[in-house]
């Protein structure tokens, strides 16, 4: 059984005694943080439910510190695993501490009266999520947000060592979502609380989690470490995505790509062009890029989202079939960008083909690489589209 | 820096607050016992025959004075008292237990046709009983409301699972009420008289014509679920979050499910067997009590809600009494005239917070 801290073995899940997913075979060490992904309605709930004991297997078992969680009795069971789940509770009257201080309850006796200690734990988590100034709050008056963060000092404080978290970052905005995700971070390293949750969010996924599970269809598509997880082909097919991208490189999704003949060429370096690819790809406007680096940043980009790309390889000179293919493209083009290129050793040659679209009066000039080109690009677009 | 300040703030104010909801549950606690107490020597002292307070005190301190007054202070006015006190509280918990077993703040043993069931059963036996042997024992009555109020929270159960909305429980269980109130019209209108009187009065609920053993009875049978619900007010505390928190917390949801509806059933059968079904206590008094409390904590509103409905019913018992006197009324018309207003307002408020 190797030394894994969690361990499903040939697990089949789902409702009724029929099997959603089956065959699912994963090991978990401490203080790992496992994410699961998958399109909506993969089961990614059921599993978890499954693990927590709220649904009964179908088959198969699940191990917790080598000891079979359907064994234990629902107290042991509680001083080990926590849980975040999704369903939206309205407790009546109640405050934000009294919510936390749910946690404590596989400790307390038996009416259930916090000691001063477990009032200690109490404050220690909620000084934790950045919330101890919600303590005489009413649970049903705050935001989502604040929920959230609530019930994850819930289960801190009932002193886990394992905590399962069913979409702990829907209905939160971006600062919440990364407050809540460094938490947990913090908790799984520092403390080697092992965590278990699923995502929607698959670029917080990728940078979050040590082993990432993803769920599709009957089994568990694939399973391992977000490097192996996140290449576009994975993405796509958990996904079924079929109009747009996902890009590993920064775990950022990004819209189809303009279809067609390209109708304008952007020449830019270093991240200069960035800002013109989105606002073409906004206008839908097809457009090809060059000469790019392929170590560009803006060649990552512009690989998902140009029509056409004249690459070079990195540190190399520019050669003649590529100056060539980007002059041709040039000529195609109705509209020629300058987003600013810098000029060094190797790439002496765009300052050649700079000088062409200049002569071919079709280059308009952006500003500077901090400034947007928007006037120029605005009347640029206006012109295209006639 | 700042951080640590607001945390200190926090915590500062917390305790502050902490201490406000102490002196609350205090001030509720005492208002009620106060209450309780004023409620007592207002029920003892009043009834169609005037007694003097200096004589009632020494009847009941010194067991001594006129054999007829005497027997009116002991052997009416006081058990019907105690029964009230008693079968009120029992009421208003079994009423708190619902609500939390279904999470929905509306369910009570009368709305949802749980006392009506209780009733039917009582009246078969009490007709099936009487026509064999004469007699009724109160401890026959009990099981028998049992039984009852078991049957139709198993119904409700059923259709619970096959309907998520409050609403629509609420009318299935009233729908339930009714059948089994058309049931048991059906066999008073058949029994013979003599069963007819007894059961007439007592089908529509009453507190009169109690005896010092219905007393013993009820109260050791109320005294012991009160006792066991308290100790469970931990796992019930749990509940209030749903099962899947509860679960996670350690709480065995079959086990306690089954408990919690056991307990509840044996409150409102007790009720239905000594007073009848009466309405709508189980619903308003857990409802105002959480409100003063301002909690729902299980820890004071249970303790909270018996005595909340034991003063509630003493009060409407009192008014049923001296209204219209020599008339009596049925208890429950008083309980309605002060418990639906509750309701409704309960209903007007979450419509709007929803």
């Amino acid at each position: 059984m190797a030394d894994y801290y969690f361990q499903m073995k040939s697990l089949s899940v789902g409702y009724n005694g029929r099997p959603l997913i089956h065959d699912i075979n994963i090991g978990i060490h401490k203080g790992e943080i496992v994410t699961l992904i998958g399109p909506n309605g993969s089961g990614k709930s059921t599993i978890l439910k499954s693990i927590t004991r709220q649904l009964s297997l179908i088959g198969g078992t699940v191990f917790l510190d080598r000891q079979n969680i359907g064994k234990l009795t629902y107290k042991e069971l509680s001083r080990k695993m926590s849980v975040v789940l999704t369903e939206r509770m309205k407790p009546e009257l109640m405050t934000c501490h009294e919510m936390v201080a749910t946690g404590r309850y596989p400790y307390t006796g038996r009416l259930g009266i916090l000691s001063r200690e477990d009032e200690k734990k109490v404050e220690d988590a909620m000084i934790a999520v950045h919330a101890a100034d919600l303590g005489c709050r009413s649970y049903n008056a705050i935001s989502d947000g604040q929920r959230q963060r609530i019930l994850l000092a819930r289960a801190i404080c009932q002193e886990p060592e394992i905590i399962i978290l069913d979409e702990p970052t829907s209905f939160l905005d971006v600062r919440h979502k990364l407050e809540l995700l460094s938490i947990l971070r913090s908790m799984a390293k520092e403390k080697q609380i092992t965590v278990i949750m699923s995502l929607h969010e698959i670029d917080l996924a990728q940078k979050i989690s040590d082993k990432i599970i993803c769920v599709k269809g009957e089994t568990i598509a694939n399973f391992g470490r977000p490097e192996e997880i996140f290449n576009e082909d994975v993405i796509r097919d958990l996904y079924e995505i079929d109009n747009g991208f996902f890009d590993p490189l920064f775990g950022s999704i990004e819209l189809p790509s303009p279809k067609g003949e390209p109708e304008v060429f952007v020449i830019s370096a270093c991240g200069s062009g960035i800002p013109i690819f989105r606002r073409l790809q906004k206008e839908n406007v097809p457009f090809a890029a060059g000469i790019l680096y392929t170590n560009d940043v803006d060649y990552q980009l512009a690989r998902l989202l140009a029509a056409e790309v004249v690459t070079e390889r990195p540190f190399e000179q520019i050669s003649d079939d590529a100056y060539d293919r980007a002059l041709a493209l040039m000529k195609k083009c109705k509209y020629v960008i300058d987003a600013g290129v810098p000029i060094g050793v190797c790439n002496r040659r765009m300052e050649a083909l700079l000088k062409e679209g200049e002569k071919s009066g079709k280059l308009e000039k952006s500003q500077q690489k901090s400034s947007f080109p928007l006037t120029l690009s605005g009347e640029l677009f206006y012109n295209s589209r006639k | 820096m700042h951080k640590n300040d607001s945390t200190a703030n926090g915590n500062l104010e917390f305790h502050k607050e902490n201490l406000k909801r102490r002196t609350r549950f205090a001030a509720v606690f005492v208002f009620l016992i106060a209450a309780f107490c004023l409620i007592t020597v207002l029920n003892i002292n009043t009834g169609n025959v005037n007694i003097p307070v200096s004589r009632i005190l020494k009847i009941i301190f010194t067991g001594t004075g006129e054999p007829a007054e005497y027997n009116i202070i002991w052997k009416i006015r006081m058990p019907r008292i105690l029964m009230a006190a008693i079968l009120g509280g029992a009421l208003s918990l079994s009423g708190f237990l619902l609500q939390t077993f279904f999470e929905n703040p509306i369910a009570g043993p009368f709305i949802l046709g749980i006392s009506s069931g209780a009733k039917m059963i009582v009246a078969l036996a009490m007709i099936y009983f009487i026509d064999q042997y004469q007699v009724v024992s109160s401890y026959t009555l009990i099981v028998a409301a049992f039984v009852g109020s078991l049957i139709c929270t198993g119904f409700i159960l059923l259709f619970s699972r096959k309907i998520r909305g409050m609403a629509t429980l609420l009318v299935a269980g009233t729908m339930i009420g009714y059948i089994c109130s058309a049931v048991t019209d059906f066999l008073v209108t058949f029994a013979e008289d003599s069963d007819i009187v007894n059961l007439h009065g007592w089908s529509q609920g009453s507190f009169s014509g109690m005896s010092w053993s219905n007393v013993s009875i009820s109260a050791i049978v109320v005294g012991g679920t009160l006792v066991l619900t308290f100790l469970l007010s931990k796992p019930i505390g749990a509940y209030q979050l749903g099962e899947a928190y509860a679960q996670s917390m350690g709480v065995n949801i079959k086990v306690f499910r089954v408990a919690l509806i056991l307990l509840s059933s044996i409150l409102s059968a007790c009720v239905t067997a000594f007073a009848g079904p009466i309405s709508f206590v189980g619903i308003a008094v857990p409802f105002l009590v959480k409100r003063c409390l301002n909690t729902s904590k299980p820890l004071v509103v249970i303790p909270g809600t018996f005595l909340g409905g034991a003063v509630f019913c003493m009060m409407c018992d009192l008014i049923a009494r001296m209204a219209f006197a020599p008339m009596e009324l049925n208890i429950s018309t008083v309980t309605s005239i002060f418990g639906a207003p509750v309701v409704i307002f309960m209903m007007l408020r979450r419509k709007r917070s929803t």
